[in-house]
């Protein structure tokens, strides 16, 4: 799921991120079409197979987010989506006939794009990360880099990473779902110097010393995106999709997805009257030991 | 109206439901990198895999864990010398783990002496049953906690491993009831044991024989044929329930034969090795269990027997009231493509429901 506000290139990240046409661009406004009054959710889903591995890919915009006059609650309907895809993962798993493989529709993952103020975060950055951060991975990250120098892209990381620990915001990796030492040192290091990650998307081609590279072309020079002395796209794509992609599905479903089971199941007594009876108490096993028998 | 079932306020979403068409590539992503993922989570987690042998005592049963897994899991008991025949069927559980090349596999062997001993060996299967489907009970009353484990501990039976006495004839009566209760609840193999006794020829004609009783009291065992998912799942499957049940020979002793060490049995006229294929079929068994289809019997295992289980249970707790979840009682139930288990489910709940009405 990306978020953040338009104009910061969020769609043509994701598509760079996914080498591939996922998104749609948002065109530029046309003068008859208003900005939505409310936040709208958008979800594409695409399946892309590489190496005969097959991904079954859905992306979620955020269009309208942050883009009113008045912002308040505006991470309600997001939040209200999240939610909903946990609930009907655990309507599917209550159920008594239930599927062999419940589909998945729940977020993994959610990037939160930042606003290169230079600054530090602004009130809606906190308070939305505050409120989601408890239901969702979030990564944040900060959009369009290339309009820092290197100075102030270290210094705007460095203070919005102070921030976030102050505000008690836990971005993923979370801390406390490190399982081993060794899963410690790695997030360790991606925490404290790599997160949020400087990023600059774009899907166009240019040739740089003869190789064909994605990049944005300026009159003082051409900015490419999968280099590392640029911006940290390559470092994004890795940790999202090369080596972190299982855990966020696991921390989604063994950590997110079960506070909001339980949260549910306490909140009722049990679901909803009519299905499921997950809290209620099972009668006892029959005497006969076998209920399939004859 | 339920609060849930409405459908989502106006400011919020209308999710498009994905259309997946598959999508244009421009350069490689890295997404089979997932493959390597999973795999060092699955490294890091362990396996585990519950084996249950039933048969006669004096079958080899303990010697042919041992054999499987190449460790002294149990000490055989020589005939006559262990205490007096229990007088009920017990079950022992033994648990191991054993670690190879970094994958640690937890292995519970669940053994059953005394099944079959008796003179009178009518319902000698119900501790089994009861046994098996305690376990299934452990697991969902795990998954039905409200704060439940992360990974919660699966000690069901996952394959049942059947000692089929070497008599040369035909499946005893024994035999078939025990085989028709069981491979509705659980995956079974059945092996023809102590094999050493039989000639070839008498080997494929009992095997041929007792592959014409399965079929005659429509046993299913694994691989069951309604669970192929593909051609080559079939084709591979084909060849396996051709030579089922396996004829195999247990043993723990190495022997030296042409200057190898070996297991085998030693006898005055030869040695029988267990791992040579001419000899008995103990490496498909082996192969089967352990090197090809240990995760798709636990597969089956948790899709389709622990599933049907938890239908009935939850269909006994009649606190529901019949929502779109209820199983249809229909009297020729068009069950879902694959199990034979659900038809039994469905006869079973409308057998219970007359009893109760």
């Amino acid at each position: 799921m990306s978020k953040g506000q338009s104009g910061l290139g969020k769609s043509t990240l994701v598509n760079t991120l996914f080498k591939s046409q996922v998104s749609r661009k948002a065109s530029s406004w046309n003068r008859e079409e208003k900005i939505p009054k409310t936040v709208e959710i958008k979800a594409i889903g695409h399946v892309i197979e590489e190496g005969g591995v097959k991904m079954k890919l859905t992306v979620i915009d955020t269009p309208g987010f942050g883009d009113q006059i008045n912002n308040e609650n505006c991470w309600e309907p997001i939040e209200k989506y999240i939610n909903e895809q946990y609930e009907k993962f655990l309507k599917e798993e209550v159920n008594i006939a239930r599927k062999k493989r419940i589909p998945d529709t729940r977020v993994h993952c959610c990037l939160y794009f930042i606003s290169p103020t230079g600054h530090s975060l602004r009130p809606l950055d906190l308070e939305f990360m505050k409120h989601l951060s408890k239901v969702v991975n979030i990564i944040p990250v900060i959009a369009k880099a290339d309009t820092m120098t290197l100075e102030e892209k270290s210094e705007f990381k460095q203070r919005v990473r102070k921030e976030l620990e102050v505000n008690g915001i836990e971005f993923y990796p979370q801390k406390e779902f490190d399982e081993d030492l060794e899963d410690k040192t790695e997030n360790d290091k991606i925490r404290q110097e790599s997160m949020p990650f400087a990023v600059v998307g774009s899907d166009k081609e240019y040739q740089v010393n003869g190789k064909r590279v994605l990049g944005r072309k300026t009159p003082w020079g051409i900015i490419e995106v999968e280099n590392l002395s640029h911006c940290e796209f390559a470092l994004l794509r890795d940790f999202v999709i090369r080596t972190h992609l299982q855990d966020l599905k696991e921390v989604t479903h063994n950590i997110h997805y079960e506070t909001y089971r339980a949260k549910r199941l306490n909140d009722n007594g049990g679901l909803p009257p009519g299905e499921g009876l997950l809290g209620t108490v099972l009668p006892p096993v029959p005497a006969t030991p076998c209920p399939t028998a004859e | 109206m339920d609060p849930l079932r409405r459908s989502p306020s106006p400011c919020s979403p209308q999710a498009s439901s994905p259309e997946s068409p598959p999508c244009e590539m421009l350069g490689y992503v890295g997404i089979e990198a997932v493959l390597d993922q999973l795999k060092i989570k699955a490294m890091k987690m362990g396996f585990e895999f519950n084996i249950m042998v039933v048969g006669q005592s004096g079958l080899g049963k303990s010697t042919m864990v041992n054999t499987l897994f190449k460790s002294k899991m149990w000490k055989s008991t020589p005939p006559g010398l262990g205490g007096p025949t229990p007088q009920t069927l017990q079950l022992h559980s033994v648990t191991h783990v054993i670690e190879e090349n970094g994958v640690k596999l937890k292995l519970t062997v669940t053994d059953t002496p005394g099944f079959g001993d008796q003179i009178n060996n009518d319902k000698c299967w119900d501790p089994i049953l009861g046994y098996i489907n305690e376990k299934y009970e452990q697991y969902l009353q795990e998954e039905l906690l409200i704060t439940r484990q992360r990974h919660i501990p699966d000690s069901r039976v996952h394959c049942c491993v059947y000692f089929v006495p070497p008599t040369g004839h035909c499946l005893r009566p024994l035999d078939i009831e025990f085989l028709q209760r069981l491979c509705r609840t659980v995956n079974v193999v059945p092996v023809i044991a102590r094999a050493d006794s039989l000639t070839i020829e008498e080997r494929e004609a009992f095997r041929r024989r007792i592959q014409h009783n399965l079929k005659t009291h429509s046993i299913e065992v694994y691989p069951q044929k309604c669970f192929d998912e593909d051609v080559n799942d079939r084709i591979l499957n084909s060849r396996i329930r051709d030579r089922i049940p396996f004829a195999v020979v247990g043993a723990d002793r190495e022997h030296m034969v042409n200057g190898r060490c070996v297991l085998g049995r030693k006898t005055k006229w030869g040695i029988i090795e267990v791992e040579n294929m001419a000899h008995c079929e103990f490496p498909l068994l082996r192969d089967l269990l352990i090197r090809s289809h240990l995760q798709d019997l636990k597969d089956i295992t948790h899709n389709v027997h622990y599933e049907n289980y938890r239908v009935i249970r939850l269909n006994q707790s009649h606190v529901l009231p019949r929502g779109p979840g209820w199983v249809n009682l229909a009297p020729a139930p068009p069950c879902q493509p694959s199990s034979p288990g659900l038809t039994k489910v469905c006869r079973w709940a409308q057998d219970n429901s007359d009893e109760d009405s």
